[in-house]
Order: C-alpha cells, then structure tokens, then sequence
C-alpha cells in the first residue's frame, strides 16, 4: 500500500474531532518551552499553522514531520561531515557510533522525505553551521584536535537528546493518524543514539534533574531545560511510599531519571536555530531561495 | 470448556495494519506453548473466535462498537476467574503495569544475586538506576491506574503478579544481561505498540516518557555486552520501515509481547479485551 492510499484510508472527520482535544492539551506542554524565546523560525512553521488551520486539520501529520525532517537533517548532516573530518579514530567506538547513527538518521530523513513530498510539502532542508558562528569546532577546522573531540561528541549528545523530547512532544499531534507510530519507531531509536553518546562521554545513559553532564558546552543547556520533572500524570513520584522496593540513592534523581519530557515544537526550532544558519539574502526567510 | 487459545480480536489485524508491520503475527496455540505459561488462558467455546486463516479477508466482524459481546456463560465455577487487563486505556495502562512489574521484579532479583554482589561498581550502579526506574515506573502505574478507575473499582488494578524466573541464572553475568536485553527490547516495542491504542493524550506522553528510558536501558545494556560495537541499536533488533533502511524500533502487538515475555509472568490473567489499533498503522 503506498503512503497516499494509506493518507487517503482515514477520513478527515476523524483527524477533526481528535485535533482540538490535541492542541488543547499539547498549549498545556507550551508552558515548559516559555523560556526559550520564539526566535525566527527558518522553515516557516509559524505562519503556516495560523494561516491554514483548516488544511492542518486534514493533514495533522504535516506539522510535526516538518519538524521532525528539519531535526533530521541537521543530525544527518552532522554525523556525515563528523565522519569525513577524520576527528574520530578509526575503529573506535565513537567510530562505531557514529557509523551506525549516521545510517539511521539518513533513514529517517528519507521516511520523512517521501511523506512530505507525497502531501505536496517543500523538503528543502536548511543549510547548517556546526561551529555557531565560530563557538564550536567539531571537525577540527582549527587544528586542536583534542578540542574537536570532545565538541563532536557533545553536539551529538545535544541533538539526539533533543530529537528524544522532540519528536515526544509531537506525538499528540500524530494522535489517530497513521504516522503516529513511525514517529514512536524514531522516536526510540533516538533514545539508544543518546544513551550510547552519553555513555562514551562517561556520563549515564539517562538524564539526571535537568543536567546536562560534565562537559557540556553551556549552550546546550536549552536541551535540558525542564527535565527535572519528579510529578507525572498528578502523581510527586518522590512522596510515593516505596515499601520493601526502596529506591537506591536518591529518590529525586531517580524519579527525573525515569521520564524523559518532551519538549514542544517552539523549543525544539530555537534549539535547532543555533545551528542554522540564515539564507544567502540574510533575512532568514527560507522560501525566498531559489 | 477451557482451551488456551486467545480471541482474535486480542490480536486484530484489519488490512491496513500490514504495512508496517514486517514482525506483526498472530499468536498461535504453539508459541503459547513455547512461552511456557498458561497465564493467558481463554474460556470460550465459539470455534469462529479463533481464525488464523483471517490475514487474507477483510475483519470478520469489521468495527463492533464495544458492546459486552455476549451474557458470559458461567465459566468453571470451581475455579477463581483470572484477572482481564481491561478494556480501552486502562487495559493498555495495566498491559504495561504487568511489564513494569516484571521488569522491576528481575532487577530486584538481580541485585539480590551472586553476579551483582561480584559486579564492577560501574555495573552495580548501572543495575541499580535500571532497578529504581522501573520500580518507580511500576509504582506509577499502580498509582495512576488506582486513580484512573477510581474509588471503589480497585478490582480493575492489575493484582501483583507472580514470576516464574527459574530460566535465569542470577549468578552469571551473560544470562542476567541477555535476560535484561531481552525485557528492556520487548519493553520499547511494546510501549511503540501500544501508543496507537491509547484514547488519551496525556497517556500518550507518559508512555512516550517512559518509553524512551527503557530505550536508554536497552542501548547500555546491549553496549555492556558488547561494547566495541552497533548493538546498541543493532540490526538484530531494528527494523525497516518502507525501505528507508533498518533504522526503528519494533513496534509489537501485545500478542507478540506475551510470546517473548510471558514465560516469566507465573500468574494466570487475560487480554480478551484490549483496545484495536486507532489506524492500524
């Protein structure tokens, strides 16, 4: 069956009932990224909810895939020019990694491609500066080769942590259309990318309070921002009676360990926004390239 | 008259569920039997319940609102009915009560064991984080389940369940690991295929918070056991979706999950009425 009969299987009446419910609940999740401001966002995402609700509300999938790609596009093209850069020694586990992730993002860029592209929405992706104007240098253009190590590294910690909280923060949105559950296979996958990052990096595979580990650059804190999350679903899982299960060390830590947060779609576009960088004309609108 | 055999619409399959869906089978008398465990035992005496030929057609009976499906035939009166999972989101919330419960039940056994008293302190502490998350995912559940059917029905909270791990060596390292991957894998793929059975947003989340977590615990166990290498998110376990290449997470029917983790669940419960995949897909 291909994605438009698969698109064309479920009736838009359906996708209209689900989605106030949806978007009620997702503006309650808004109130974690309120910090962050809503800088420019480059793929024209803002706009187009306003404009054309009516078109959205048929084609609930299309907003958080082009986020989604966006995402995407960034950790493909970050792990191909890591891997070109000659920063990681062959054979290592770095190596490994990177090898197999940078497979799997590429993966995930061509499922989100041909999506979009059969709903008739743009896929061009960004254009992307790693080095942020100059903060970073992840593929060693410098020469401290040391230095790109451990950047390399921790960008790839950043962008697989925040592909885990959002594509989460999406899921909502995807409720009763097919994608839902493509985005959860993604969405999981992303989770191993970034415990095994995190456990080269010597850290623990899981996120502890809202920290973002030794040796994070403090430009990253933004992906971390709001993990420290002890109640869920109503319940302070710290004030829980643990009985003759008690909990090793510390109840806190332990609680944020065990749910990862989502982050919405606001939050995750800042976030990326750091690394993209602004068409040829410079007034950041991406539709007016050629 | 009692059989083990589990009701088709436990495991529907309309034909749209197909596409993505590369493992996706029925669960057949047989792999109960491989599973070693009779805990999901169907009562039934209507032979057209049961239909492993029906992949071909469209569904039997496409669509039922859910009405109670017949006056229940009093069932073996001599014995204690088994605890059923329940229907809509609090079925699928106690389906994964039941995973959590286990999950937490092998690391609690873990670390009661000759491997973790002899472990690195690296791996101690490792087991240890494994072993209070799913403590508190377990705790959680019983917690937001009691509350989401409300006083006076605790009957349709999951009782705590019993386990059969006489398979598992707690002294060796390899069988405690290979034991741990198995749980936290079948975990993320029974959390990715649940979450198109779920009504609630704010259930959808919380899943989607958990379900990463287990991810997290697949990929550093899998790099404990092997360490210079992809397994982490290793083809062994990945799968394709539309050709794009072996890059996601299963996503499983609970029929699927029963076969490859119920051997461990010793106590005896049903999932006759588990909510359908929304889309199927």
């Amino acid at each position: 069956m291909s994605i438009i009969k698969m698109l064309d299987e479920f009736t838009s009446e359906n996708l209209t009932k689900k989605t106030s419910s949806r978007r009620e609940l997702f503006s309650t999740f808004g109130s974690l990224g309120k910090k962050a401001a809503v800088a420019a966002v480059p793929f024209g995402l803002a706009g187009k909810s306003a404009s054309a609700s009516t078109f959205f509300q048929q084609r609930a999938h299309e907003e958080p895939f082009r986020l989604a790609l966006t995402l995407e596009y960034l950790e493909a093209q970050f792990y191909m020019m890591a891997l070109e850069s000659g920063v990681l020694e062959g054979g290592s586990r770095e190596e490994i990694a990177f090898m197999k992730i940078s497979e799997h993002e590429d993966a995930h860029v061509a499922l989100l491609q041909a999506v979009l592209e059969e709903a008739g929405v743009n896929t061009d992706s960004p254009s992307f500066d790693f080095t942020v104007g100059g903060m970073f240098d992840p593929f060693n253009e410098n020469g401290d080769m040391e230095t790109a190590r451990a950047q390399v590294l921790a960008l790839a910690q950043a962008f697989e942590d925040t592909g885990v909280r959002a594509y989460k923060g999406q899921a909502p949105m995807l409720m009763g259309t097919p994608w839902l559950e493509p985005a959860l296979q993604i969405h999981s996958v992303e989770a191993r990318h970034a415990s095994e990052i995190r456990r080269i990096r010597g850290l623990k595979g899981w996120i502890t309070g809202s920290e973002r580990g030794a040796g994070m650059p403090d430009a990253t804190q933004a992906v971390y921002d709001g993990e420290d999350v002890v109640t869920q679903g109503g319940v302070d899982l710290t004030t829980l009676d643990y009985g003759d299960s008690p909990i090793v060390g510390d109840v806190t830590a332990a609680v944020t360990q065990a749910f990862d947060e989502p982050i919405n779609s606001e939050t995750a576009t800042t976030i990326a926004n750091l690394f993209i960088v602004a068409d040829d004309n410079g007034d950041g609108e991406e539709d007016t390239e050629g | 008259m009692k059989r083990p055999v589990v009701k088709v619409d436990f495991v529907d399959e309309s034909p749209k569920n197909g596409k993505f869906k590369s493992r996706r089978r029925f669960i057949k008398i047989g792999g109960l039997a491989f599973a070693g465990s009779s805990f999901l035992m169907y009562s039934c005496s209507e032979d057209d319940d049961f239909n492993p030929g029906q992949q071909q057609g469209p569904d039997p009976e496409p669509e039922e609102p859910e009405e109670p499906e017949e006056p229940e035939e009093p069932v073996e009166p001599e014995e204690p009915a088994a605890f059923d999972l329940g229907s809509g989101d609090v079925g699928i919330l106690n389906y994964a009560y039941a995973l959590e419960q286990l999950e937490a039940a092998f690391y609690t056994a873990v670390r009661a064991g000759d491997y973790y008293s002899g472990a690195p302190a690296e791996e101690q502490e490792l087991i240890d984080d494994l072993y209070n998350h799913e403590v508190i995912h377990r705790e959680f559940f019983r917690a937001a389940i009691t509350a989401a059917v409300g006083e006076g029905n605790e009957d349709m909270v999951l009782p705590d369940l019993e386990f059969n791990t006489d398979s598992i060596d707690f002294n060796d390292r390899t069988s405690v690991l290979e034991t741990a991957r198995l749980l936290e894998d079948t975990g993320v793929a029974a959390y990715n295929g649940a979450g198109d059975r779920l009504e609630s947003a704010t259930y959808l989340t919380i899943a989607g918070k958990i379900v990463s977590v287990e991810a997290r615990h697949a990929s550093a166990i899998r790099s404990l056991l092997n360490p210079q290498s992809a397994d982490f998110a290793g083809d062994d376990i990945l799968v394709d979706i539309q050709g794009t290449g072996v890059a996601y997470d299963r996503a499983a029917d609970p029929s699927e999950i029963i076969s490859e983790a119920g051997g461990f669940i010793a106590t005896e419960f049903t999932a006759d009425n588990l909510p359908s995949p929304m889309t199927g897909s």
